[in-house]
């Protein structure tokens, strides 16, 4: 391998058309940059040591740890070790970066909390797809569906508010069946409020594609009784737990207790990746849709005005607003 | 099942039937249809039980089925639903009755099979689908899907699974439910009210049953929203509605409550004063007596209900706590709930399934993929698959050793003590002539008996009391010092005291 100074380490972006690279921060993700503990280097280009083929491998060792997520630098000394090389000498840190950008990762964060925080780009060999995860999604449009809105759902009730997201202090529980609730809640409102409207929700027969989501989900049951007393795959608990054990294995998630369905607690890993790449990326496909969600950075489920309507959820013991 | 619409359009306007009868009249046909969906399934049983291997036509698969939406209803509880065993056994009698020459295994898979289908457990959803067509706005003609569910599976707080009966099941099952739940109860109580000034018992159970259902389909609801209610602190207002509406609810309880008890003490005096001279009297003091069975019911459900009222108010607090109080994030982010999945669910499935592939595609982090050597895979592949341990691993067989009985004193020696201790209650005797008496049998007994006499320094009386012991041992020192070879100390003065017995039994049920 070729020695790299400073000056010509290849850009990298895995991703194609963005632009510098920011230091630990994911380049099309600039707004999230979080306050890592990194000197500010790009400027400073003082001393240019040679780095040597050992560097490279140590910058790729480095890699290789990011790609453990379940391991955490406080619990390894050579990774902590890496780390704080990574933090202290610019030159190293861009060799890492590229050493990343080459395998198809995009470097989230590089920090104490979070490791060598990694992800992988779109057509990279290390990403997840659909038809790997869940069989059935590849064939059925409704499993498909599914699967995807159990990640989101996760998600949104592992940060119920905006400032849980942004908070990088912030842990977030949840459980299996809390979230099959959660969601469930959601589609009840919708059915009450198309009700409300007179609105006949039944699809079209032979039109599957037409169907709202809402009423995929609310249709397939919560749970089922098996012959061996697992969970029921096909269900929504057993998706959600399916996509919990996904993500426990993924770093993003640790098990905390065996209540309601399984209980567990994110990671700092977890909420850079939803933060900077997943909920970007759906919010985008969303805004390709034509619709534009409006937010003014507080969270949506907020008490009603003086003059709201009482929007209520009808036979509600207490008032739950639809937002 | 399918309908011709056109030929049951409501009648409209004179003259001639005009092609569409317009959405508001389509209407009122699509709830109907709908209704009479929720019937099939229990039609079907019927149809369908020729098909089953076995003579199975003696059996009332509808009958059977009702019975079981009719228990499933009834064992819903606030947490859980209804177990699957528990309704199983409660129908065997009824499926019993009807083919009483039947073995038990033929009954019970009778009972089983009913359950299943009522679940639906062959279709992924576990739910029923029936279709039928309305007319849209424009005048075209519509085939809709409407999927429903008789009984649910939903999963309890320990991973097991439990039944609940669907709305729809309890409006086949109580009929013509689309109304509101609390009015509907407040008329079933009037009715049972009056029903039972005029002594018409039979029709007074039937209301009161009624009530029963409405109740815990009362309780469903409320369970649902507060669970619903924990998440966000921010989605309520603390501030007036939480407390009016915690407040409308309990004095709605306690009006329940006071009517209920009401309603109890009538049945109870209509079961007691109702003599039983005859036969029909004799039933109608039976029939009341189920009355009050079911009305206790209700008053425990109520119960129930106000308790989780009252846990409301202080579990808002510590989430307010949680939630609010903590100082605000310098940014702000992504609103998951309200900027994603809000809008997500109402979209069409396949526009939908767009945006979650996009989360999916970058939020489930990456994966290491497996790198195979061709003959690493040959021994995988040749491995025959680990059999799955259904009894966990073999237990090893305890080692057990005896332990050397290292005990000082042997039973014949405790025998010989307590003989020796076992001393009239009107002639108390001095420590040192127990001794000097002991020592003449076993040089080692006195040992024993200067520590049982210790010991009776401080008698137990508390236990005695408690196990209603009729004699005590005590030992009292007087100041006579010990003149012993071996021991030193107070020459104590041994005696057995006799308890009231009786006296004591007296007090302690007083007690209690």
């Amino acid at each position: 391998m070729t020695q790299y100074d400073a000056g010509e380490v290849p850009q990298p972006t895995p991703a194609p058309g963005t632009g510098e690279v920011a230091w630990g921060a994911p380049a099309d993700a600039p707004r999230t940059a979080p306050a890592a503990p990194l000197p500010d280097a790009p400027g400073e280009q003082v001393r240019t040591p040679a780095l040597t083929p050992a560097d490279a491998a140590d910058a790729a060792r480095l890699v290789s740890y990011g790609l453990q997520p379940k391991l955490l630098p406080a619990r390894d000394a050579g990774y902590a070790d890496l780390l704080r090389r990574y933090r202290d000498e610019p030159a190293f840190a861009r060799l890492a970066d590229a050493v990343a950008g080459g395998l198809g990762l995009i470097v989230l964060e590089v920090s104490t909390r979070a490791g060598m925080a990694v992800t992988a780009a779109e057509d990279s060999v290390f990403a997840v797809r659909m038809g790997d995860y869940a069989r059935r999604a590849s064939a059925d449009s409704a499993d498909r569906f599914l699967h995807g809105l159990a990640h989101l759902a996760v998600a949104a009730l592992a940060f119920p508010r905006p400032e849980d997201l942004a908070d990088d202090g912030y842990i977030g529980r949840i459980t299996v069946n809390g979230v099959d609730a959660f969601v469930r809640q959601a589609c009840r409102r919708l059915e009450e409020r198309a009700e409300q409207d007179g609105e006949n929700t039944d699809p079209a027969t032979g039109a599957p594609g037409l169907e709202s989501a809402w009423r995929v989900y609310a249709r397939r049951s919560a749970t089922g009784a098996t012959k061996d007393a697992r969970r029921l795959a096909g269900s929504t608990t057993g998706i959600i737990a399916k996509a919990v054990a996904f993500l426990v294995d993924s770093g993003f998630l640790q098990r905390t207790g065996d209540d309601a369905g399984g209980a567990y607690r994110t990671t700092a890993r977890y909420q850079l990746q939803v933060r900077d790449m997943a909920g970007s990326a759906a919010m985008a496909e969303l805004l390709e849709l034509g619709i534009v969600p409006v937010s003014d950075g507080s969270a949506s489920l907020l008490p009603g005005e003086e003059t709201d309507d009482l929007d209520l959820v009808a036979e509600a013991g207490l008032p739950f607003h639809s937002g | 099942m399918t309908f011709s619409a056109p030929g049951a359009a409501a009648p409209q306007l004179n003259g001639q039937a005009r092609p569409a009868p317009g959405p508001a009249a389509d209407e009122g046909l699509a709830r109907r249809l709908r209704a009479l969906a929720c019937t099939a399934p229990l039609h079907d049983l019927d149809a369908r039980k020729a098909n089953l291997a076995g003579e199975y036509g003696v059996y009332a698969m509808a009958e059977v089925a009702l019975a079981v939406i009719d228990l499933v209803t009834l064992n819903m509880d606030f947490d859980t639903g209804a177990d699957h065993e528990e309704i199983v056994a409660k129908v065997l009698p009824r499926v019993a009755a009807q083919a009483p020459d039947r073995p038990a295994a033929e009954h019970e898979r009778v009972a089983r099979w009913v359950l299943e289908n009522l679940i639906n457990v062959g279709s992924v959803d576990r739910g029923f689908r029936a279709v039928y067509g309305t007319f849209g706005t424009d005048g075209r003609y519509v085939r809709r899907d409407y999927d429903f569910k008789l009984i649910e599976e939903v999963p309890g707080a320990g991973g097991e699974v439990y039944l609940r009966a669907t709305d729809e099941a309890v409006n086949v099952l109580v009929g013509a439910l689309d109304t509101d739940v609390t009015s509907a109860q407040i008329a079933a109580e009037v009715k049972l009210e009056v029903l039972i000034s005029r002594g018409r018992l039979a029709d007074a159970q039937l209301a009161a049953e009624q009530a029963r259902y409405r109740t815990v389909q009362y309780a469903e609801t409320l369970r649902k929203t507060l669970e619903a209610t924990r998440r966000n602190v921010r989605s309520v207002d603390w501030l007036r509605t939480v407390p009016d509406m915690i407040n409308e609810a309990l004095d709605h309880v306690a009006d329940r409550y006071r009517h209920e008890n009401a309603i109890l003490t009538n049945i109870r005096k209509a079961r007691d004063e109702a003599e039983a001279v005859d036969a029909r009297t004799g039933e109608h003091k039976r029939r009341a007596a189920e009355l009050v069975d079911i009305v206790k019911d209700c008053i425990r459900r109520h119960t129930q209900l106000q308790s989780r009222l009252l846990e409301a108010g202080p579990l808002f607090r510590a989430e307010q706590d949680r939630q609010a109080f903590a100082a605000p994030a310098a940014r702000t982010g992504l609103d998951l709930y309200g900027q994603l999945v809000a809008p997500v669910l109402p979209l069409p499935v396949e526009q939908a399934t767009r945006v979650t592939d996009a989360f999916f595609a970058r939020g489930t982090g990456l994966r290491t993929p497996a790198a195979v050597r061709v003959a690493d895979l040959v021994e995988v592949l040749l491995t025959p698959p680990a059999e799955r341990e259904h009894l966990g691993a073999e237990m090893p067989e305890p080692d057990l050793v005896a332990t050397p009985d290292d005990s000082r004193f042997s039973e014949a020696q405790l025998d010989a003590a307590m003989a020796l201790l076992d001393l009239p209650a009107d002639a108390p005797r001095r420590l040192s002539g127990l001794l000097a008496e002991a020592r003449r049998t076993d040089p080692e007994l006195p040992y024993l008996v200067a520590l049982l006499a210790v010991h009776a320094a401080s008698p137990p009386v508390g236990t005695a009391y408690r196990q209603g012991e009729q004699r005590l041992l005590f030992a009292v020192d007087d100041g006579t010092e010990l003149t012993d070879p071996e021991f030193g100390g107070a020459d104590l003065i041994v005696g057995t005291a006799l308890l009231d017995a009786a006296g004591m039994a007296a007090d302690r049920s007083e007690v209690a």
